[in-house]
């Protein structure tokens, strides 16, 4: 059902679900950039319109919104073991087409994949809604039409800001909540149909690919930092962390921080000993990762195209770019003309 | 919800030094464990990793933990009476069931020895399940051979075989060499009715696989155990992950044709 809110309406209905929800939308942090004087893109918490930032990709996904950077898992006594609490408010998240699809496969690893799911990230997610952000057009780097995750279907509700209003798109759930702050209007849908930049999957990869030379090319330019994997939406690794306070050595916390495969230590046991030193094998594995493994795990991509790995890598690497040398190499492309 | 990260707490029953680096400890725990299977072992505020079970019984686990970390440590200064957070078990372990009425050797490098001990403690007096078992240690000197009393006992019934690298002791009285030259020296093996167990460092398993493949071994009956980074056990953290596979799911124990198809 549609609807057209104006900004002053729109408020009104945040206010009206921030009793029920805790709202999340991208927000513009300002100076906090990863250059000097420039500003940084982000998931917070917002209360009206004009806080959510429409117009730039965020810079880091909405996914430590339910699977946070560092979480603790136990608060410790030496004998016990005790969970935190876990706020009873459902969540809204204000993202991207993309966004919502990076969240299915998060819910393939913490949801399914072995034979236990992983309750602090079910505790969120369960109670979690998504409010779609319709693309105006496609950002830098954008690739989401070659991985198919530019349309999303089912979603709660749809938005598409515009001059002093929003259009929306709205479920049978929602519908009599915008229908009281806003007027009925036709909305249709719209996603992007067309990026600049363009990937051909591999079929099958050969296992001689992983090790040919193309990948010698990151270890000399490939510097490790991890960025690529922290703005990644889909990337889900963690290592455990204890601590222990200060003032009381006898009290502690166990937490889980997020990990990265391209970073020193990912592999390494006690002991020393390790793999993938190198960076370049480091990134043949996130990529198979990506555009390979997964798929023949759970049936489809990981990847769902959003770019943000080659938005904030420092050193220009191009992660599409990669997964197109791999495919002319794979040799096994059919082009989808 | 259940939260499979939750561990519960064990009493050390035990503590057996087995090196100056390698302590044996036996726990209380009611977990149903297959060999070859692993544990998450914690202590609060210090940290925990996964610590493959060497021997389990009714109501008890043993572990051999070597002194090489921030965890083990502090393990190592525990006494019985004392206590160690566990959860688990998780991983799959060696097909035992498949070895029955065959002949089964295990080629083992340094605490590699670990993970068999419980299909060595099973097999050694049981000989009628088996139709033979032999075992093939080896350690990089004498001050690290494991087990020596349970070796001991073993070889007054099975064909056991223990070398070390180098002899720094001068009082060593038994093989000096690899474990490859142990396999080498086997003598003519039924290829059709033998199932071999291969577990240690990485590059001994590598070698010690080969020497199995030169006598005639097909790639189906060799079985490894992997070593890996491992923060869940449960297919979440992504460390043990090689390709598609999670060493902590689908393996550590792989079958050899299995684990030649993972790259790191």
């Amino acid at each position: 059902m549609g609807y057209v809110l104006d900004g002053q309406s729109f408020d009104g209905l945040l206010s009206q679900l921030s009793k029920e929800y805790l709202i999340y939308a991208p927000v513009r942090i300002s100076g906090k950039g990863a250059y000097s004087d420039t500003d940084l893109v982000a998931y917070g918490q917002i209360s009206s319109l004009d806080e959510i930032e429409y117009n730039e990709k965020s810079r880091f996904s909405p996914k430590e919104l339910i699977y946070p950077i560092t979480q603790t898992l136990f608060y410790f006594t030496e004998d016990e073991y005790k969970e935190p609490a876990v706020s009873q408010k459902s969540i809204i998240i204000f993202c991207r087409p993309c966004d919502v699809h990076a969240f299915r496969r998060l819910d393939e690893i913490f949801l399914k994949n072995g034979d236990f799911r992983d309750s602090y990230y079910e505790a969120i997610r369960r109670k979690t809604v998504f409010f779609i952000l319709e693309c105006a057009g496609s950002f830098e780097n954008c690739f989401c039409v070659s991985m198919g995750t530019n349309r999303v279907e089912g979603y709660a509700a749809l938005l598409r800001p515009g001059e002093g209003q929003v259009t929306c798109d709205v479920d049978e759930h929602f519908a009599p909540l915008f229908a009281r702050y806003g007027k009925p209007a036709g909305m249709t849908p719209r996603f992007i149909e067309e990026n600049s930049i363009s990937v051909i999957l591999p079929e099958e990869i050969d296992k001689n690919i992983f090790d040919h030379q193309m990948w010698q090319e990151y270890s000399s330019r490939c510097t490790a930092c991890g960025r690529c994997t922290v703005s990644c939406p889909t990337c889900s690794c963690f290592t455990m962390q204890d601590i222990f306070y200060e003032d009381n050595p006898r009290c502690g916390e166990r937490r889980r921080v997020w990990a990265s495969c391209m970073v020193d230590g990912f592999t390494e046991l006690a002991g020393g000993h390790g793999f993938r030193k190198d960076n370049g094998s480091r990134m043949r594995f996130k990529v198979m990762h990506k555009i390979y493994d997964f798929r023949k795990r759970f049936g489809y991509d990981m990847c769902v195209g959003c770019g943000r790995c080659d938005d904030v890598c420092p050193e220009y690497i191009s992660f599409s770019g990669c997964v197109n040398k791999v495919s002319s190499l794979a040799g096994e492309v059919k082009k989808d003309d | 919800m259940t939260n499979p990260y939750r561990p519960f707490k064990a009493e050390i029953l035990s503590v057996l030094p087995q090196t100056g680096i390698d302590f044996t400890f036996r726990l209380a725990a009611d977990i149903k464990v297959e060999s070859g299977q692993f544990v998450e072992v914690s202590l609060p505020g210090v940290g925990e990793a996964p610590i493959s079970v060497s021997d389990f019984g009714p109501g008890w686990i043993e572990m051999t933990i070597r002194r090489v970390g921030k965890l083990t440590n502090v393990i190592h200064t525990l006494t019985p009476g004392g206590s160690l957070f566990i959860r688990g078990p998780y991983g799959k372990g060696f097909p035992v069931d498949r070895f029955t009425g065959r002949d089964l050797i295990i080629a083992a490098g340094g605490t590699g020895l670990a993970p068999v001990k419980s299909i060595v403690r099973r097999f050694y007096k049981n000989t009628a399940e088996l139709k033979s078992l032999t075992l093939l240690a080896g350690f990089k000197s004498p001050s690290d051979v494991l087990f020596r009393d349970e070796i001991n006992i073993w070889q007054s019934c099975i064909n056991v075989q223990i070398t070390v690298d180098g002899d720094d002791t001068g009082e060593w009285k038994g093989r000096v060499g690899l474990i490859t030259k142990l396999i080498s020296g086997l003598p003519k093996i039924d290829v059709q009715n033998t199932e071999v167990i291969i577990v240690g460092p990485p590059v001994m398993m590598k070698f010690a696989s080969q020497e199995f493949f030169k006598k005639g071994i097909p790639e189906d009956r060799v079985w490894v155990s992997f070593e890996r980074k491992m923060c869940c056990g449960l297919g979440k953290c992504g460390h043990c992950k090689i390709d598609d596979t999670y060493v902590c799911l689908e393996g550590p124990v792989f079958n050899y044709t299995a684990a030649a198809q993972l790259t790191d």
